[in-house]
């Protein structure tokens, strides 16, 4: 919108409130008392009323102002509207016993409510004004310091929201001054290490000692200083958060001896040999070049390899290359899968940060190829627990951004219009004061349309939203780790986005893509950490570019050429547009309302990045040198099993054992409590709270939802049909299976194994199946982390070629630990998210995991070895000892295909993967989801020959593949074909009584269906703050 | 030959691509317009013999929920619309659709009998923030009152455990006046129902749906066009093949309009 500094003679600032007529329900008002009350004050208000506040600068009379609040503002059916002419009008208005609490975005805080108003006032009246809206919330029977209070908790984040207690009206809004040009230089060329570790620090670089040295020399051989604006390139483009610099370099890795477990036992050196990239020193050390070349992606292109060698994989069409991979779909479409996080802004903001984090995602996928058609996004989080009772300072409550995150994703997802499908939340103390937030986009595009390229003389032309200083050094700030004074300090990192904007650029996309003669861009990527700089500086990488940065559409004046190039403002992307194309493509801008500008031109005699500032050279850099002169030192990596054993998944998380509501018991009633309790574990209990406020079914592809059965069970995965011409289905999950991250390698297996497990239950082929690596790490500055990260990444190798599912696209994020006040520094465990996606041949074999029919057997297939270590059984009972799970490489993939020939032979009823909680919990999620009785005897799990294994194993252990399978008794023997030597048992019978029950040789124990369902759905909204 | 059905899109519209895929699978042909080319050609309205407004947040749904299309129809397009209907055409106003059209004077429109006035009327039903005020998705039981005129649902009635229809919305709860309430229920205006038990977002007398006098023009919460296929149901893969037969009942509502319309002479 304009923002006019010139002479405002008639120009005021009205104020309209609007709120719910007498006698009509005000629900916004009663959700604050129930949040309010939801914290468990001893003080409460009686009731709370709320408002919203619309205040709007422009020449408008009376009755301007009275025609925008009745026509436009207020419902004439529900709602009453007022209009305030000055403060004190506003303020005689507040009841007495009554305190008022307001709250505003801050300016330069993206407001998308005002700019709807903004058009619609512009339609009604053909005026411009400004708007800026906020909201009122009048507290009956409090003072306004508790207003306040609950206020700065519950209503507003003072990161990007003002506080006032009074009803507010400026009598003008703040208006930015137009910028005049001062080209700034750092000094660096004589600057010791220290200045350089300063410098690096105070401007926000993030840049090691050993870059700053490689910018120095360049700087010296150039024989000038650098100018702000190229600095700043350097500290985006070398980035962690950008070329991922730790996961491409070369790693010096070094094992010392831990205690004996088996699991940590295992050494790199004696298997480094036949890996790619690896050389094993004579003292034993291993070289490693390029860490995800050599292991993740190795993985892959072993796979799309020969035949002959163990490849043979044709249908990966893209990967590792683009913004996401890609494979292909059938013989005309193809798909693309990226998952990113959002760490460190949804920390501080959860709400905005996630739905950046989304929206950035959402954009990859725009940007893969000439564009693709996001058709699903998938969300996964970890954080601390909902109960926990004490936060760091610096750190907002665990429940806070648990709702703020989900609403984020929310707001952002359904209003894209983009289906949710698939989650999960991981509940971990240490996640505090770095939550994890992962947000993930999958694609549909025409397979002649997954390569884009740029071309010299190419225009390069910005698509979508006005640039402002909203979420300036957003990459670096990602890549630095959080503490207690981050909150103010990297408040300009964080933002809100507006969908809207994002969705009129992407049907503005699609369009241009899908002209009858051809797409009108050659290339395309989005505006994402690091903004113009990053977008532009890779487009341009190869053959250089020429950038006009005055030309670039403003939300207000006074941004510098530093700010415009490095602004991360939300919904933008970079197009190559050859020249012949322009015109076309202005009208489809024009048609779908969205803003574009001509930033310049790509290619340059020289391979150079070239600024510019309404002609005036502001910037220079060689594009060699931007992509290619990061040092990359040698990194020093140890694997030391004492101190990973340290971070096992065990207390301090709430341990239920105390209360004595169970007994660790080979008692049938026992092992029933303890179910019980497992079902109402946060990890395990019930999504719905979430899953429901997710628009998980728009665009109405949906084929398996992720709550299924008559009671909304727990859904495998999700299952979509993409094409609707075409009976193919396209599956989507997740493994994660963090309570093994005291052995980062059978973690990562574990992962694998689950994700492969969950696709294969609702009938994907695992021979389509692609999968992605999202790694959350503390600081890989720590040898000791970083060894975990080595660990991780060869499980990565292994277990892809294991189960052929290559990784096609993955991600980073290797900072992730806070520094509290007092110093102390709260790591992760070490975080690995497998996020997958597969083909099922034909959507009517689909499969759903609750259970059909009385009479029916069931049977558990897979080996229980008694494994208990990293268990929710230990977390409970407050044990922490016992072997981790090992996932057996050749047994996991022959399981997961004898499991799809038995589901499309059509002998499956329901199947269903043992996960968190082991055989009890997934088989009474079984019964409760399809409202069918089951009894069963868990002592028949079939188990190794010379093994005893304990009940409240076989009932609890969390071990990898194993399933869950109703059969008709007539279909038995069929089942027994398909299976062969697979270790399975029929360990149970589904019945018309409407109980679960538990026969451990003789000694039983019943439970009704009712009640299991209830602890596990209960306990689930018991984790959401209303 | 097949009736030519027009899809409104513009800016925050979502739900357009399943809107069109059940006037296909009802055997319409569908071609979208953009609601910015609409405004200055409405003209183009007059060839079409069904209409479509779909869901989605359009423009944002910022201010409330459909307030800010509806405002640019109500000065753009409406007299084409109101033109279209009062010449037989049926429209369908899924979810934000209907929070549009309860905006943009197109409904509940006149009362039985009388014209379309040439400016929109003011509305005199509202559909609010849900009673929990939180965004839901999920499916529920309705049923189709017997004296409805609505020429979409008319006589729907699926077998027990096909008849759901699934709502996706924050804003849905359906509020009015007495005396609107008494002359929607007396002219046979509401269309649709949520069965009492499933009405989760605290409608008027559980109101999921209403239509003009004339029955033509329907708008619901529910999006039906989520449910032209039994893959859709939500637990389909329990539902015996003999359940799944013919059309699922989303499907079945644009089947009857698509009859109706080809019954239509314009």
């Amino acid at each position: 919108m304009p923002s006019a500094i010139t002479v405002r003679s008639n120009i005021s600032v009205h104020r309209i409130e609007v709120r719910p007529r007498r006698g009509q329900a005000d629900p916004r008002g009663e959700l604050v008392l129930r949040q309010i009350e939801s914290i468990g004050l001893e003080k409460r208000p009686r009731r709370v009323d709320h408002a919203a506040v619309y205040l709007i600068e422009g020449d408008l009379s009376t009755v301007d102002v009275t025609r925008i609040a009745d026509e436009l503002l207020a419902d004439c059916v529900t709602q009453s509207s007022e209009v305030h002419a000055s403060a004190a009008a506003a303020k005689s208005r507040v009841a007495p016993g009554v305190a008022v609490v307001e709250v505003h975005p801050l300016p330069g805080v993206t407001d998308p409510a005002a700019e709807s108003a903004q058009l619609a006032i512009f339609a009604m009246l053909g005026k411009n004004v400004e708007v800026r809206t906020g909201d009122r919330f009048d507290l009956h029977g409090v003072d306004s310091k508790f207003a306040r209070a609950i206020a700065e908790r519950l209503l507003a984040n003072t990161v990007i929201h003002a506080i006032h207690d009074v009803p507010y009206l400026p009598t003008s809004f703040p208006h930015g001054a137009p910028y005049t040009l001062a080209i700034r230089e750092v000094p660096i060329v004589k600057l010791t290490d220290a200045q350089l570790a300063t410098l690096s620090r105070d401007a926000h670089l993030f840049l090691s000692p050993e870059e700053m040295h490689a910018i120095q020399a360049e700087y010296r051989r150039l024989g000038r200083e650098p100018r702000e604006i190229e600095l700043e390139t350097l500290a985006q483009t070398w980035s962690e958060h950008c070329v991922h610099k730790t996961l491409k370099s070369t790693i010096r890795y070094r094992e010392l001896s831990g205690p004996p477990t088996s699991d940590a036992q295992w050494s790199l050196a004696t298997v480094a040999r036949n890996r790619p990239g690896h050389e094993v020193q004579p003292d034993g050390t291993v070289v490693i070049k390029n860490l995800l070349k050599s292991t993740v992606a190795a993985a892959t292109h072993e796979l799309m390899g020969p035949a002959a060698q163990g490849g043979g994989i044709d249908w990966c069409l893209s990967v590792f290359v683009d913004n996401a991979g890609i494979i292909a779909f059938d013989d005309d479409w193809a798909v693309c899968f990226k998952c990113e996080t959002h760490n460190h802004p949804s920390a501080i903001e959860p709400y905005g940060g996630a739905a950046t984090g989304i929206g950035g995602c959402i954009r990859d996928i725009m940007g893969t190829g000439l564009a693709a058609k996001p058709i699903a996004a998938t969300d996964v989080f970890c954080v601390a627990y909902p109960t926990l009772a004490e936060v760091p300072s610096g750190c907002l409550h665990p429940k806070r951004v648990l709702t703020q995150v989900v609403a984020g994703v929310r707001d952002y997802g359904n209003r894209m219009g983009i289906p949710t499908v698939n989650g999960a939340v991981w509940f971990d103390n240490a996640y505090v004061g770095n939550p994890l937030v992962y947000c993930g986009c999958i694609g549909l595009m025409p397979r002649d349309k997954i390569r884009g390229h740029v071309e010299a003389g190419d225009r390069i032309i910005a698509l979508g939203g006005r640039t402002g200083r909203d979420g300036i050094h957003g990459a670096t700030f990602s890549s630095a780790e959080l503490t207690d004074t981050h909150a103010d300090e990297f408040s300009h990192a964080v933002q809100i986005g507006n969908a809207i904007t994002e969705k009129k650029l992407l049907d503005c996309i699609l369009a241009a893509r899908d002209r009858p003669n051809g797409p009108l861009f050659r290339g395309i990527t989005d505006c994402g950490a690091g903004g113009f700089s990053s977008a532009v500086g890779e487009m341009g990488s190869a053959i250089g570019a020429e950038v006009h940065l005055e030309r670039a559409p403003l939300k207000y004046d006074g941004l510098s050429p530093t700010e415009v190039w490095i602004s991360e403002a939300q919904e933008r992307m970079v197009l190559a547009v050859p020249p012949e194309n322009l015109d076309e493509l202005k009208r489809v801008c024009a048609e779908h309302q969205v803003d574009w500008c001509d930033l310049g031109r790509f290619g340059t005699p020289e391979r150079e990045l070239v600024l510019r500032w309404h002609g005036t050279e502001v910037g220079r850099m060689d594009m060699r040198f931007l992509h290619e002169g990061n040092p990359m030192p040698v990194r020093e990596a140890t694997w030391d099993a004492a101190f990973a054993a340290s971070q096992r998944y065990a207390p301090p998380a709430p341990t239920l054992v105390a209360s004595g509501r169970f007994k660790v018991s080979e008692k049938a009633s026992d092992l029933a409590k303890t179910l019980e309790t497992l079902l109402e574990h946060p990890n395990i209990s019930s999504k719905a709270w979430i899953v429901r406020q997710y628009d998980h079914e728009v665009q109405g592809m949906s084929v398996v939802k992720p709550l299924v059965g008559v009671s909304g069970g727990p859904g495998d995965a999700a299952v979509l049909q993409p094409v609707p011409t075409s009976a193919r289905g396209l599956a989507i999950a997740n493994g994660l299976a963090t309570g093994l991250a005291a052995d980062p390698y059978l973690m990562v297996l574990a992962a694998i194994d689950e994700c492969v497990r969950n696709l294969v239950c609702v009938g994907t082929d695992p021979t389509r199946i692609a999968i992605l690596d999202n790694f959350c790490w503390p600081s890989c500055k720590d040898p000791r982390n970083l060894g975990s990260l080595v660990r991780a990444a060869e499980a990565c190798y292994d277990g892809a070629k294991a189960y052929r599912t290559p990784f096609i696209s993955g991600k980073d994020s290797l900072n992730n630990q806070f520094v509290t006040e007092s110093g102390k520094t709260i790591q992760i465990p070490p975080t690995l998210l497998i996020s997958g996606f597969g083909i099922v041949p034909n959507v009517a074999n689909c499969v759903t995991m609750d259970a059909k029919c009385a009479g029916n057997a069931l049977v558990l297939v897979g080996t229980t070895h008694g494994w208990l270590g990293g268990s929710h059984f230990q977390l409970v009972a407050g044990l922490n000892d016992g072997a981790l799970p090992e996932t057996d490489l050749i047994a996991g993939p022959a399981t997961a295909k004898a499991i799809h020939a038995a589901i499309v032979g059509g002998i499956i009823k329901s199947a269903h993967d043992l996960s968190e909680g082991g055989l009890l919990v997934a088989a009474a999620e079984m019964a409760f989801a399809g409202n069918i009785g089951l009894e069963l005897d868990p002592v028949k799990a079939p188990s190794p020959r010379d093994l005893d294994v304990p009940i409240v194993a076989k009932c609890f252990a969390e071990e990898p593949s194993r399933y869950l399978l109703e059969v008709s008794y007539d279909d038995l023997t069929q089942l027994e074909r398909f299976l062969g030597d697979i270790p399975h048992a029929l360990i149970g019978r589904f019945v018309s009584a409407m109980t679960l029950k538990l026969n451990v040789a003789g000694d039983t124990a019943e439970i009704p269906l009712d009640r299991l369902r209830e602890r596990w759905a209960n306990a689930g909204s018991g984790s959401r703050s209303q | 030959m097949q009736l030519p059905a027009l899809v409104i899109t513009a800016p925050g519209i979502n739900c357009d691509l399943e809107l069109c895929r059940a006037f296909e699978l009802a055997g319409a042909t569908v071609e979208t317009i953009h609601l910015q080319r609409l405004s200055r050609e409405p003209a183009l309205v007059d060839r079409f013999r069904l209409i479509g407004l779909p869901g989605g947040f359009s423009y944002g749904d910022d201010i409330a929920a459909g307030r800010v299309m509806a405002q640019l129809m109500r000065h753009t397009v409406y007299p084409a619309l109101a033109a279209a209907i009062a010449r037989g055409v049926p429209m369908i106003t899924p979810c934000n659709g209907f929070q549009i059209a309860v905006q943009a004077g197109l409904l509940p429109g006149p009362s039985a009998g009388a014209r379309w006035p040439d400016e929109p009327a003011a509305p005199t039903v509202a559909l609010m923030q849900n009673v929990n005020a939180r965004f839901h998705d999920g499916w529920t039981r309705f049923e189709v009152p017997a004296e409805t005129r609505c020429i979409w649902t008319r006589g729907l009635r699926p077998a027990p455990g096909t008849d759901l229809l699934p709502s996706a919305h924050g804003e849905g709860r359906f509020v009015t006046d007495e005396d609107t309430l008494a002359q929607l229920k007396a002219n046979g205006q509401v269309a649709i129902r949520y069965v009492a038990s499933d009405n989760f977002n605290g409608s008027i007398d559980a109101i999921a749906g209403i239509c003009d006098a004339t029955g033509l023009v329907l708008g619901l919460m529910p999006h039906p066009e989520r449910y032209t296929r039994w893959t859709h149901h939500p637990w389909w893969t329990r539902l015996s093949p003999a359940l799944r037969q013919g059309d699922p009942p989303g499907l079945a509502i644009f089947r009857q309009a698509v009859a109706h319309a080809s019954r239509v002479s314009v």
